[in-house]
C-alpha cells in the first residue's frame, strides 16, 4: 500500500517537473514560458517531497519533516522569481505574444527613481521611505 | 512585551522552522530554537516596519486550504494547456486595480496569483492601485480579474485588514 | 516492489526536463529566457538530489537540496535585480 502511494508521489512529481521544462522548451513567448517552470515544477518538486518525507519516515527510526522546509521554501519563492523575471522582461520589452500594456503601467520603482523630477516619482519615494 | 517580542508571530514561526532543519523534538533543541527564534527579531528589527495583524485566523486557514487546492487545479489546467496546441494559446495582460493597502497582503495576493489560476504577477504600479498579471490562456480577461478580485483578494482584505 | 519500477522511470523523466531547461539556456532567445532556464534547472536540481536520495535511502542528499533551494533563489533575484538596474548592490 505505502509502496503504491509513493510510486504513484514520485511519478506524478517526475512527470509535472518534466511537463514544466517541456513548457519552457516548447511554448512561443517568453511570458508564457514562464508559467511551465513556476507552477508544474514546483507542485512536482512539492510531490517528489512529500514522497521523500514519508520514505524517510516510514523506514527510519523517527519522522522526517524536515523536506516540508524546502516545498515551503519553493512555494514561497518561486512566485517572487517568476514576478522579478517578468519585471526584467517588460522593462527590457521582450517581445510577447500579448499586447504589451501601456509604458506608464510598468513604470516601476526603479524607473520612478532614475526620472527624479517628475513629482509622482518624489511621492512615490516618500512612501518606499515609510 | 512589545520591547522584548516585538513580533510574536515571527517567534513562533522561526522556532517551527528551527526545529523542522534540525528535525528532532528533543527539550534542548524547543529551547535552543525558542532562543533563537525570540533573539533574531530584535537583531533584525529594522527590515520588519509594520507588526502583522491577523484578525482572522479561521478564515486565515480556510482561505489556505483553498489556495493549496487551487494549486492542484491550476497545475493540472498548466499542463493540459502546455501537452496541447501551443499555437491556441491566447495569452493577455490584465490590470487588476487593488483595494489592498498594506505591503503583506499584497505580496501575499500577488503569491497567490502567481501559484494558481494559470496568472503571473508581473508587476505592481508604482503608486500600488493596480496589478499587472499575465494570464496563459483567456477568452474573457474581465471575468478573470473579477474572479482574483472575489476569490482572492476579499479574503485577503477581511483576514489583514478590516476593523 | 513498485519503486523499482517507479523510481527509474522518475529519474529518466528529471534528466529529459533536465535536457529541455539546458537547451532552452543555450538558444534561449533573450537574457530573462535564460536566467529562467537557469531557475527551472536549479530546481530539476533539487528534484533529482531528492530521487537520489531515495534511490541510495540516505538522507544526506537532503542537505544539498536545501542549500541549492537557498542559494538558487538568490541567484535568480541577483541576475533579476541585474537586468532591472544594471548594478546588483545598491
Amino acid at each position: 500500500m505505502l509502496d503504491l502511494v509513493l510510486s504513484l508521489l514520485i511519478l506524478a512529481g517526475a512527470t509535472f517537473t518534466f511537463i514544466g521544462s517541456l513548457g519552457l522548451a516548447r511554448l512561443q513567448d517568453f511570458y508564457t514560458r514562464l508559467h511551465g517552470p513556476t507552477k508544474a515544477t514546483t507542485l512536482g518538486v512539492g510531490s517528489l517531497l512529500i514522497a521523500s518525507a514519508l520514505y524517510f519516515s516510514t523506514r527510519g527510526e523517527s519522522i522526517s519533516l524536515h523536506e516540508v522546509l524546502v516545498t515551503l521554501f519553493l512555494f514561497i519563492t518561486a512566485p517572487a522569481s517568476a514576478h522579478l523575471l517578468s519585471k526584467a522582461a517588460l522593462h527590457l520589452h521582450v517581445r510577447s505574444l500579448a499586447p504589451l500594456p501601456q509604458e506608464s503601467a510598468i513604470a516601476d520603482e526603479g524607473s520612478a527613481q532614475r526620472q527624479k523630477d517628475s513629482p509622482s516619482a518624489e511621492s512615490n519615494k516618500l512612501f518606499l521611505k515609510t | 512585551m512589545h520591547r522584548w517580542l516585538p513580533h510574536p508571530l515571527i517567534t513562533l514561526a522561526l522556532t517551527l522552522v528551527w526545529l523542522l532543519l534540525v528535525n528532532s523534538l528533543t527539550t534542548g533543541q524547543i529551547v535552543l530554537g525558542l532562543l533563537l527564534a525570540w533573539a533574531i527579531p530584535l537583531f533584525t528589527l529594522r527590515f520588519w516596519p509594520e507588526t502583522l495583524h491577523i484578525r482572522r485566523p479561521g478564515l486565515l486557514l480556510r482561505f489556505a486550504v483553498r489556495v493549496l487546492a487551487d494549486i492542484v487545479t491550476a497545475n493540472l489546467t498548466v499542463a493540459r494547456l502546455i501537452l496541447g496546441r501551443p499555437e491556441q494559446l491566447r495569452p493577455v495582460f490584465v490590470e487588476v486595480p487593488l483595494l489592498l493597502k498594506s505591503d503583506l497582503a499584497i505580496s501575499l495576493l500577488a503569491n497567490t496569483i502567481s501559484l494558481t489560476p494559470g496568472t503571473v504577477s508581473s508587476c505592481l504600479s508604482a503608486n500600488r492601485d493596480y496589478l499587472l498579471v499575465h494570464t496563459l490562456d483567456t477568452a474573457d480577461a474581465d471575468a478573470l480579474a473579477a474572479t482574483i478580485k472575489t476569490r482572492y483578494e476579499a479574503p485577503l482584505q477581511e483576514i489583514f485588514e478590516s476593523c | 516492489m513498485l519503486m523499482n519500477i517507479a523510481l527509474p522511470i522518475a529519474l529518466t523523466l528529471v534528466a529529459a526536463a533536465f535536457a529541455l531547461s539546458f537547451w532552452r539556456l543555450l538558444i534561449g532567445p533573450s537574457k530573462p529566457d535564460r536566467i529562467l532556464a537557469l531557475d527551472t534547472l536549479y530546481i530539476n536540481a533539487i528534484a533529482l538530489l531528492v530521487l537520489l536520495g531515495i534511490h541510495l535511502s540516505s538522507a544526506l542528499y537532503f542537505e544539498a537540496a536545501l542549500l541549492i533551494a537557498l542559494m538558487g533563489f538568490v541567484g535568480t533575484v541577483a541576475l533579476c535585480k541585474y537586468l532591472l538596474r544594471g548594478d546588483i548592490i545598491e
